[in-house]
């Protein structure tokens, strides 16, 4: 019943991608490595994100579920998709709430379609908590050690 | 030691502010208290027994006097005019409201201190070495890493929600006086062959219900890929540390399940992705941040005391470490009097205590996982005037590593999740070994007590340790032996069935007749158990 999975555009209450929203059903990470044509996927958290990575190029979407927003590996798995190249829209799904964004955000999140929909107010606020990050991650963004010693995001290879 | 820049103060004044919108709503009643939960236990805050405890973060056990002095403050102002020095070198309040707990960590952040992922299923609190900086047998001060670590591991976007709770140590001499190999990950600081300094990496230790001893996983880590190791060692314990129970969920079942050696290969093959990630800090953040841990302006001096008042100079004795300057010490603080609280301070005493580090500590005290504060630089010529004002305030105690320095968890006398009281239990049994004068026979003698089966009273690595426990709605107390947390890593075993209150007070009595008694030449308590083992001890016992 893979046609039933995944969430609509309209679930999707922040996006920071210019892009067509992708209106595909998801399919599960098994169906994706079997079906050649699949271009949109839900990862569950006991997925291994790298078991996508052959198929990068043909997938528009990665859906990351969190089932319940205590259970973090869907923070691992989105890392692992940005570190290893993928460009299109990466997804949190389920119980996505306000004080998870900012972090969310960093480790690659580019969209969010939470199951309870989000003050606006609270939820911009939560995107903006950290003018500045201690660590390196996968949105580039210049730490404070690269600041305080001016040197710049190494490139990732 | 260790100055916030804009960018550390930035970090922490964001968190306050977060926190004071989480607490608006869940006042508010937009969050609920399911939700509310998991975000206040990560600013530190847990609902308790009678009332929220606030636990404050002392980064790797260090702090300096204008802090000491505003925890004395907020003890006075918020709470009931004392607080609780921890086994994570922390400080605990035990009757905060949530309607104040924004101000505090306000009040906190304008001292640079703050409640930062003191609780919660993150990367706690990095504990260290308390003599770091000053003892003798260091290689290097292991806080500068330490530091570099707490960095890294503030706010980390990926391991914020981890399986559980996750508690890492660094050290940097053979001498452990930190408990390294009973965290989830131990990091020694080491010299390899070629003189190079790096990191030595343990994973998978702790207390606990299933206390485990960290097996090393890598000899040597470069300090130019340390941070990167570490978040290798994070991510597979992520991904891969169990969550369908709480109970096993910590790295140390993850390494035990795995293997050690399947773990390692996985952390290896992690890390050499890693490698190519970019996420080291440049080499020259350690550099910057070694200076703020530059020795003071230490000056020669006497290095001898005048041993005339035998009282003064059993406290010397007892309660001061030998230093890398032959003419100071470190001076112990015990917060252990006779009948006392193990831990607790009042107000008044912290306020003191940051007098005595300004005036002559160099400004700076520790915390000690044994729950004593330290003045880590101490010239001898200065002991004595020091030794009267903490005799004078009742801090004079002079029974560092003895019976009466009991490690003690708060118990159920505060703690949603005890069976069994331990204060009252610590406070007995130091009245009675005070009183008949065996605490001085009998040396050092480590003893831990948990008021339940998650440990934090450390009784698993206690030379005796007692684990309060509910049987069919009493409190019964079981005993054990053998364990240790320094160098030599052991965990204690069960002598037997367990005992009431008064029974464990006898028990102990009983098992350090057998040591007094069967003891060799320069023995500790420790020594002997290991040398005759449990049947002795058990025939004394139950015999």
């Amino acid at each position: 019943m893979d046609n039933v999975l995944g969430t609509s555009p309209d679930d999707v209450q922040f996006r920071f991608r210019d892009d067509e929203v992708v209106d595909h059903a998801a399919v599960t990470v098994d169906s994706c490595c079997d079906q050649t044509n699949a271009t949109a996927v839900r990862i569950e958290p006991g997925d291994d994100a790298r078991v996508l990575l052959p198929f990068l190029d043909r997938l528009a979407l990665i859906e990351v579920n969190f089932p319940s927003f205590g259970d973090g590996r869907g923070y691992s798995s989105a890392r692992i998709l940005r570190e290893a190249g993928f460009t299109g829209e990466l997804r949190a799904v389920g119980d996505v709430g306000i004080d998870q964004l900012s972090h969310m955000r960093r480790c690659g999140f580019d969209a969010f379609a939470p199951d309870k929909p989000l003050n606006e107010e609270d939820a911009t606020r939560a995107f903006a908590t950290w003018e500045n990050v201690y660590q390196a991650s996968v949105d580039n963004r210049r730490t404070i050690p690269q600041i305080r010693h001016g040197v710049n995001p190494k490139a990732r290879s | 030691m260790y100055k916030y820049d804009q960018y550390d103060q930035a970090m922490v004044d964001a968190r306050v502010a977060e926190f004071r919108d989480q607490a608006r709503r869940r006042l508010e009643g937009s969050l609920s208290e399911d939700e509310f939960k998991p975000l206040r236990l990560m600013n530190g805050l847990y609902l308790q027994l009678h009332a929220y405890m606030l636990r404050v973060a002392i980064p790797y056990g260090t702090l300096n006097s204008e802090q000491m002095h505003a925890l004395g403050d907020i003890a006075d102002k918020y709470d009931r005019g004392y607080g609780h020095f921890t086994t994570r070198q922390n400080l605990q309040y035990n009757w905060i409201k949530l309607e104040d707990a924004a101000d505090i960590l306000a009040d906190l952040s304008k001292v640079e201190m703050h409640a930062i992922q003191t609780s919660g299923n993150c990367i706690r609190n990095i504990s260290s070495d308390h003599f770091a900086g000053a003892s003798a047998d260091e290689l290097v001060d292991p806080r500068p890493y330490a530091e570099l670590m707490r960095q890294w591991s503030s706010f980390h976007p990926e391991f914020t929600y981890l399986p559980r709770k996750f508690k890492i140590c660094v050290i940097a001499s053979e001498k452990d006086r930190a408990a390294m190999r009973l965290h989830d990950i131990g990091v020694q600081i080491v010299k390899n062959d070629e003189g190079e300094i790096g990191a030595r990496f343990y994973a998978g230790g702790g207390m606990g219900r299933t206390p485990m001893i960290a097996p090393m996983i890598r000899d040597f880590v470069p300090l130019d890929q340390l941070i990167t190791y570490a978040e290798a060692c994070l991510r597979v314990y992520n991904r891969y540390g169990r969550r369908d129970n709480k109970y096993k969920a910590r790295i140390k079942i993850l390494v035990h399940e795995l293997g050690r050696d399947e773990y390692v290969r996985q952390v290896e093959e992690e890390f050499a992705h890693m490698l190519d990630q970019g996420v080291e800090p440049p080499r020259e953040e350690l550099e910057r941040i070694k200076p703020f841990f530059a020795d003071p302006d230490f000056e020669d001096g006497p290095k001898h005391v005048d041993r005339s008042d035998p009282d003064f100079a059993l406290w010397v004795d007892r309660n001061t470490n030998r230093h890398k300057h032959d003419a100071y010490v470190s001076a112990v603080i015990s917060l252990k009097p006779v009948g006392g609280i193990p831990g607790d301070a009042t107000g008044d005493q912290m306020r003191l205590m940051a007098k005595l580090a300004k005036q002559y500590s160099f400004d700076e005290l520790r915390i000690m996982h044994t729950q004593n504060v330290v003045l880590p630089h101490v010239k001898i010529a200065d002991l004595h005037a020091l030794w009267t004002q903490l005799e004078a305030a009742g801090l004079g105690a002079p029974n560092m590593d003895s019976i009466e320095d009991m490690i003690a968890c708060p118990g159920l006398d505060y703690c949603s999740l005890a069976n069994a009281r331990s204060i009252p239990l610590a406070q007995r049994i130091s009245e009675r070994f005070d009183a008949s004068g065996k605490t001085e026979k009998l040396g050092e003698l480590k003893l831990k007590i948990s008021g339940c089966i998650n440990a934090c009273g450390h009784h698993h690595a206690g030379h005796i340790g007692i684990l309060g426990v509910d049987k069919k709605g009493l409190e019964n107390y079981q005993l054990s032996l053998g364990g240790s947390e320094a160098e030599d890593t052991s965990l204690a075993k069960i002598t037997g069935p367990g005992f009431t209150e008064d029974g464990v007070i006898e028990a102990i009595d009983t098992v350090t007749d057998v040591y007094l008694q069967s003891r060799e030449d320069g023995e500790r308590f420790l020594d002997t158990y290991r040398r005759i083992g449990m049947t002795p001890f058990k025939e004394a016992l139950y015999g």
